[in-house]
C-alpha cells in the first residue's frame, strides 16, 4: 500500500517539476549561479522513458540525502525524446525502456557522443486474473487471440464456460503500448493486431486490481510489483506451445526465462564524470535498487 | 433638460454620472457572458477543425476508436454517450416529474417544507463522490444480475440519473407550485377528480416550465464526465442493438476527452480530434438546448400560466 502512495506522491512531484520548469523555460542549468562554481558539474540533467519517470525521480529524491550537493533533474517524454536529448548533448543521462538504435549511437558518434548503457532495472509486466479463476498458464499466442477478441470465451483456454471481459490501461499508458507491442502482436514487427474494442480501458492500474478482484471472468496486466497474490491470482505465461510456462517473480524476471520482462537503461553521453559516475553505481547498488522493488520493478540480478 | 439644470445642475450632474456607471456596469456584465461564451466557442474550433479537414468523414465516423494507430472513428463514443444518456433520461424523467407531483400536489405541506432542501443538497454531492459510489457499489450489484461486468452503459445511467433527479424535480416543482389556484378550483367545480385536474390542468399548464426542469437535467446528464468515467468501462465498442445494450461497457465523448487530454501532444492529430469531440458535444448541447427553448417558447405565447 504504502507503494500506491509513493507512486501519487512521484506523480505529484512530476507534475510540480513540469510546471517549474515550464516556469523556467529551460534555464535549469543556470542551477549554477547559486552554489558557486564547483556547483556547475553537480548538477545532472537526466531525461526519457516514461516508463522510469518515476523511477528516476525516486533515485533522485533518494539521493539527494546520499549527496545533497547534487541536483538530478528529471523529465519524462519518452525513450525517444531521452535518445534524441542525449545525441544533441542536452541531457547527461538519458532514461530508456529499450535499447538504443544502431543509427541512434552512429548518430550520437557524429556528434562526437559515445553512448554508454547501463542497465537499472527490469520491468516484469504480469497477467492476473481473478482468484476463482481455474485458468493458471497462458502462452502469448493465446494472450494475444484472448486480447484481440478471437478467444472470447474461457472455455477455449481451459477455464469455465465464460465470457472473457478484458482489462487494459488506457493508451496513454507506455505499459499499454509495451502490452501491444510484446504480446497483442507477439513482438512480431509487421503485424498490425490491436486491442479488441470490447477492452476495458482502465484510467489507473488500481482500476484494474478492484476490477479483477470482484469479476471472476476478468483478465488483466500490470506490473509484476503491483499485485497482492492474496487477492488476485496470477498466470504462469510460455513464450510459445513448446516453452515452459513460467511463473512472474523476481527471480524470473532478472534471469530472463519471464517472456514478458525488459530491462530498463540508463544512457550517458561518453565515460561519466565522478558525480555521475557515483550517481549510476549508487543507483545500480543495493540502495538503488531496493527502490526499484518498492517501485513495484524487478531488481537487478545481484551479480552482473 | 434645461429646468433640470437650472434646479440643481451639481446634484443632476452627479445623478446622472451615477446612472451612467451602473448602467454600463451592468451592460459590461452582460455583454461579458456572451463575450467569453464566443471566446470559448472560438478557440473550441480553432483547435478542433483540422479534425473535420484531415480525417476522411468515412474514417471519422467509422466504428473504430484507437487514437495510438490513427483510428479515429467517434461512432462508438458517440452511441457510449447517447446510450449513456438515454437511459438516464428514461430513469431520471419519470421519476422526477412524479415525485415532484407528489411533493406539488399531494404531499402535507410540513413535508414538503421538509423534502425540498433536502433533495436540493443532493444536487449539491460532487460528481466525482456519485462515481466513487457507483464504483464501489453500483457496479458489483450490475455484474450480480447477470452482466458480465458491472461497468456498463446501464451503471453510468442510473449514476447520471441521480445527479439529473434534484435538477428536475426542484425545477418541475417549482413549475407546479406557480399554477395559479384558479386552475385547480375550477377545474374540481365542474366535477373533475383531483387526478384529473393534474393530468388535465395543472401539467399542461406548467408545461414549459416542465420541459426547462427535463432539459437542464438532460444537460448535466450528457455533460457530465468523472462518473461515467469511473462507472461505464470505457471501452470503444458499439454494443449489439437490443435490450442487453445497456448492459455492456461504453466509452463516452466526455470521458475520452478526459481520459485522453493529459499525456497527447500538443498539436497532434489526436489533440485537435479531442478538441474535435468537443465540438461535437457543443453542438448537440446547443440543438438540445433550442429545441427546448422552441417548445418553451410555443407554450409561453399561447398560456400565460405556469410560467417561471
Amino acid at each position: 500500500m504504502s507503494e500506491r502512495i509513493y507512486r501519487a506522491r512521484m506523480f505529484f512531484l512530476i507534475v510540480l517539476l513540469a510546471l517549474s520548469l515550464a516556469a523556467c523555460g529551460g534555464a535549469t542549468r543556470d542551477g549554477e549561479g547559486a552554489g558557486g562554481e564547483q556547483e556547475a558539474n553537480r548538477a545532472i540533467q537526466n531525461k526519457g522513458s516514461d516508463t522510469l519517470v518515476n523511477l528516476a525521480l525516486a533515485w533522485a529524491e533518494a539521493y539527494r540525502e546520499v549527496d545533497p550537493s547534487v541536483s538530478i533533474a528529471v523529465t519524462g517524454g519518452g525513450s525517444g525524446t531521452g535518445i534524441a536529448a542525449l545525441i544533441n548533448g542536452t541531457v547527461d543521462i538519458a532514461n530508456a525502456s529499450r535499447k538504443m538504435k544502431e543509427k541512434e549511437i552512429a548518430a550520437a558518434q557524429e556528434n562526437g557522443i559515445d553512448p554508454i548503457e547501463y542497465t537499472v532495472a527490469i520491468d516484469a509486466l504480469a497477467i492476473v486474473v481473478n482468484l476463482e479463476n481455474p485458468v493458471s498458464e497462458l502462452t502469448i499466442p493465446q494472450l494475444a487471440d484472448i486480447y484481440t477478441g478471437r478467444i472470447t470465451n474461457w472455455k477455449d483456454v481451459g477455464g469455465n464456460d465464460a465470457p472473457i471481459v478484458l482489462l487494459s490501461r488506457e493508451t496513454n499508458s507506455g505499459t499499454h503500448v509495451y502490452f501491444l507491442e510484446e504480446v497483442v502482436r507477439k513482438g512480431e514487427k509487421d503485424n498490425e493486431d490491436i486491442f479488441a474494442s470490447q477492452t476495458l480501458l482502465m484510467p489507473s492500474s488500481v482500476g484494474i486490481t478492484s476490477e479483477l478482484r470482484r469479476n471472476p471472468n476478468a483478465i488483466g496486466y500490470d506490473g509484476f510489483g503491483y499485485v497482492d497474490p492474496h487477492h488476485e491470482k496470477l498466470i504462469a505465461v510460455a513464450k510459445d506451445d513448446e516453452s515452459p510456462y513460467v511463473m512472474p517473480s523476481v527471480a524470473s524476471g532478472s534471469d530472463g526465462s519471464y517472456p514478458i520482462a525488459r530491462d530498463l537503461y540508463m544512457y550517458t553521453a561518453g565515460e561519466p564524470t565522478d558525480v555521475m559516475a557515483e550517481y549510476l553505481a549508487w543507483v545500480m547498488g543495493e540502495e538503488g535498487q531496493q527502490i526499484v522493488a518498492e517501485l513495484g520493478f524487478v531488481p537487478l540480478p545481484e551479480e552482473k | 433638460m434645461t429646468t433640470a439644470n437650472q434646479a440643481g445642475p451639481q446634484h443632476q450632474a452627479r445623478r446622472r454620472w451615477g446612472e451612467w456607471l451602473i448602467e454600463n456596469t451592468v451592460r459590461l456584465a452582460g455583454v461579458s457572458t456572451i463575450l467569453i461564451v464566443a471566446l470559448i466557442f472560438l478557440f473550441l474550433l480553432k483547435e478542433g477543425i483540422p479534425t473535420f479537414l484531415d480525417i476522411p468523414l468515412r474514417q471519422l465516423f467509422s466504428g473504430r476508436w484507437y487514437p495510438i494507430e490513427s483510428l479515429y472513428g467517434i461512432l462508438p463514443l458517440l452511441v457510449g454517450s447517447l446510450l449513456v444518456t438515454i437511459g438516464a433520461v428514461i430513469i431520471a424523467v419519470p421519476l422526477g416529474l412524479t415525485v415532484a407531483i407528489y411533493l406539488g400536489e399531494f404531499a402535507p405541506s410540513w413535508l414538503r417544507e421538509f423534502l425540498k432542501p433536502l433533495i436540493e443538497i443532493l444536487a449539491g454531492i460532487p460528481s466525482i463522490v456519485l462515481g466513487f459510489l457507483g464504483w464501489v457499489v453500483l457496479a458489483p450489484l450490475i455484474q450480480n444480475l447477470g452482466a458480465s461486468t458491472g461497468l456498463t452503459a446501464f451503471t453510468g445511467s442510473l449514476i447520471l440519473a441521480y445527479m439529473a433527479l434534484p435538477t428536475i424535480i426542484s425545477i418541475s416543482e417549482d413549475a407546479l407550485y406557480a399554477v395559479p389556484k384558479e386552475y385547480r378550483d375550477g377545474a374540481l367545480a365542474i366535477g373533475a377528480t383531483e387526478w384529473q385536474t393534474i393530468w388535465r390542468v395543472v401539467l399542461p399548464a406548467a408545461r414549459s416550465g416542465l420541459v426547462i426542469a427535463v432539459m437542464l437535467g438532460v444537460g448535466r446528464a450528457i455533460g457530465e464526465t468523472m462518473a461515467v468515467l469511473m462507472v461505464t468501462g470505457n471501452a470503444a465498442n458499439i454494443p449489439k442493438l437490443g435490450a442487453g445494450m445497456f448492459f455492456q461497457p461504453v466509452r463516452t465523448m466526455t470521458a475520452t476527452i478526459a481520459a485522453e487530454m493529459g499525456e497527447v501532444a500538443q498539436g497532434s492529430l489526436h489533440y485537435s480530434t479531442l478538441f474535435g469531440i468537443g465540438i461535437i458535444l457543443f453542438l448537440i448541447t446547443f440543438a438540445i438546448n433550442s429545441v427546448a427553448s422552441r417548445v418553451v417558447g410555443v407554450q409561453g405565447s399561447r398560456r400565460r400560466g405556469g410560467q417561471l
